[in-house]
């Protein structure tokens, strides 16, 4: 698998698009949905509500356990991705685009997300 | 997790070619799943899948009185079995607390084999050695003497009829015979742990890959695909069928899990447990504690094991097993519940999912199940 290169990763296997006016779209990677297994019900944080990078914001089922979402960066939501609410294969199935999970107003950012290069030799690991 | 190495079955390097999903299964290395599970559990229901079952525990008794010490053993009535029929049974402890559940085969009048979970095979050779005592009986340890494979599903006879000779449509539900498959040697059993018609395949592990892939190459026509542990336990679970550590323990017996008719008080002799066994067959007709019902979701979000079964505010039983069930499109769950909440259709049951109490529906077990 490859992490599409103009992305940026978190250790808690979300991925991160650069900024287009203020606002960033997040998923998780393929990687993780790999290790998900069928992802059957996603909880995304709500329209308005602010995340905080590093903290839990969602969660996502898969047949055999439940992981929590954590929030890449800092920020107000401004979307989400109602495709993959109802239907959550997309996270499988498209991971790095139908997969999406929601759209994020930054406003703050930690240093240590990855570059693609990074992150697949985190995973690798 | 302990640190003993994991161990491996003969299919382990065919496993990793498919690009196959491990996990460590009570000590073993064992595809969970190939792709997506849920198309593993969907290709069983509808077309047929082939599993490695290898890590279960085979234990041969053999012997003149290898029936009685099976009848002294275990619940069921073991020396009544006919050769060539198989019996769903449990081994209990002195107090009737539930060791293991098992299968037993009778291969010949002096011989059967046990087959019990791989979790528990030690347990259950040890307690079938100690109380081998003053039989005349051997039990002898054949975790490394088979492969198992498994072919479920509708297409499996099919598939199996074009690669043996043996008479399958005369091979009823819960028999076995023996064999050539695919000109291996096999014991052809009519088991299965999916709620649907296949075949256990007992085998030389030696002889796996080469069955594995004969067995593959017959299903490519009719869309038998390779499947993991973890749609065989999406599969049982629709089927209502328990596991061990989940629905089944030693602090249960098994009249605790509804299971009661496999206790046969009327077979010849005494057996491990009876006296009780028969304070809980009475209790459980009388005064039961608990009962283990099926729940069905009414949303979305997945019951987990060890989660609380609430009603009304108060915690009134546990989740057993739970999963999402790709047959029903909905989240289903086997769980205890106090007496006075077990009746399908009781209102106000839910489930504590992370401090949120979701709705559930009580209904009666299984959850599926196929049309013959």
């Amino acid at each position: 698998m490859s992490n599409p290169q103009q992305l940026r990763y978190s250790k808690e296997h979300e991925w991160l698009s650069g900024a287009e006016n203020g606002v960033s779209t997040v998923g998780i990677t393929e990687h993780a949905a790999n290790a998900l297994g069928d992802v059957v019900f996603v909880q995304l944080p709500e329209v308005g509500a602010t995340v905080t990078a590093g903290e839990t914001c969602g969660e996502l089922e898969s047949t055999k356990s439940v992981s929590e979402l954590y929030a890449p960066v800092t920020g107000e939501i401004v979307e989400v991705n109602q495709d993959v609410v109802d239907d959550p294969a997309l996270v499988n199935s498209a991971p790095f685009e139908g997969g999406w999970l929601f759209k994020v107003r930054v406003t703050d950012e930690p240093e240590e997300l990855l570059s693609a290069d990074e992150y697949t030799a985190y995973t690798a690991g | 997790m302990s640190s003993t190495p994991l161990r491996h079955t003969a299919l382990d390097a065919l496993h990793r070619s498919l690009g196959a999903t491990m996990t460590d299964f009570a000590g073993w290395d064992m595809p969970l799943r190939y792709g997506s599970e849920r198309d593993e559990h969907l290709a069983v229901r509808t077309r047929a899948g082939l599993f490695d079952l290898s890590h279960m525990g085979e234990i041969t008794v053999t012997g003149p009185e290898a029936g009685a010490l099976l009848n002294f053993a275990l619940v069921g009535n073991i020396a009544a079995v006919g050769v060539g029929r198989a019996r769903y049974t449990m081994i209990c402890d002195a107090a009737g607390g539930i060791l293991d559940d098992l299968i037993v085969y009778r291969l010949a009048d002096t011989e059967f084999m046990v087959v019990a979970n791989a979790s528990n095979a030690q347990v259950v050779l040890d307690a079938l050695t100690a109380r081998a005592e003053g039989f005349d009986a051997e039990v002898r340890d054949d975790r490394d003497a088979y492969a198992l494979l498994a072919v479920q599903g509708p297409e499996s006879p099919g598939i199996l009829k074009s690669l043996t000779d043996a008479d399958l449509d005369g091979l009823k539900y819960y028999a076995g015979l023996p064999g050539t498959v695919a000109g291996v040697p096999a014991l052809i059993a009519r088991t299965g742990y999916t709620g649907e018609d296949g075949f256990e395949l007992f085998v030389k592990p030696e002889h796996a890959v080469e069955l594995w892939q004969a067995l593959t190459k017959a299903g490519e026509g009719v869309g038998l695909i390779a499947c993991g542990l973890s749609c065989r336990d999406t599969l049982r679970l629709e089927a209502g069928m328990p596991l061990y550590g989940h629905e089944l323990s030693t602090a249960l017996t098994p009249f605790d899990a509804g299971l009661g008719r496999v206790v046969k008080f009327d077979k010849d002799g005494d057996f491990v447990g009876r006296e009780a066994l028969a304070q809980a067959a009475e209790r459980a007709a009388t005064n039961p504690p608990r009962v283990l019902v099926g729940l069905v979701a009414e949303g979305r979000r997945v019951p987990r094991a060890g989660y609380a079964v609430v009603a009304g505010g108060e915690v009134i039983g546990e989740v057993t097993s739970g999963a999402p069930s790709p047959t029903l499109g909905k989240p289903i769950a086997m769980a205890y519940v106090d007496a006075a909440h077990a009746a399908p259709g009781t209102p106000g049951v839910g489930v504590d999912i992370r401090g949120s109490h979701e709705p559930y529906e009580v209904v009666a077990l299984p959850f599926y199940k196929r049309r013959k």
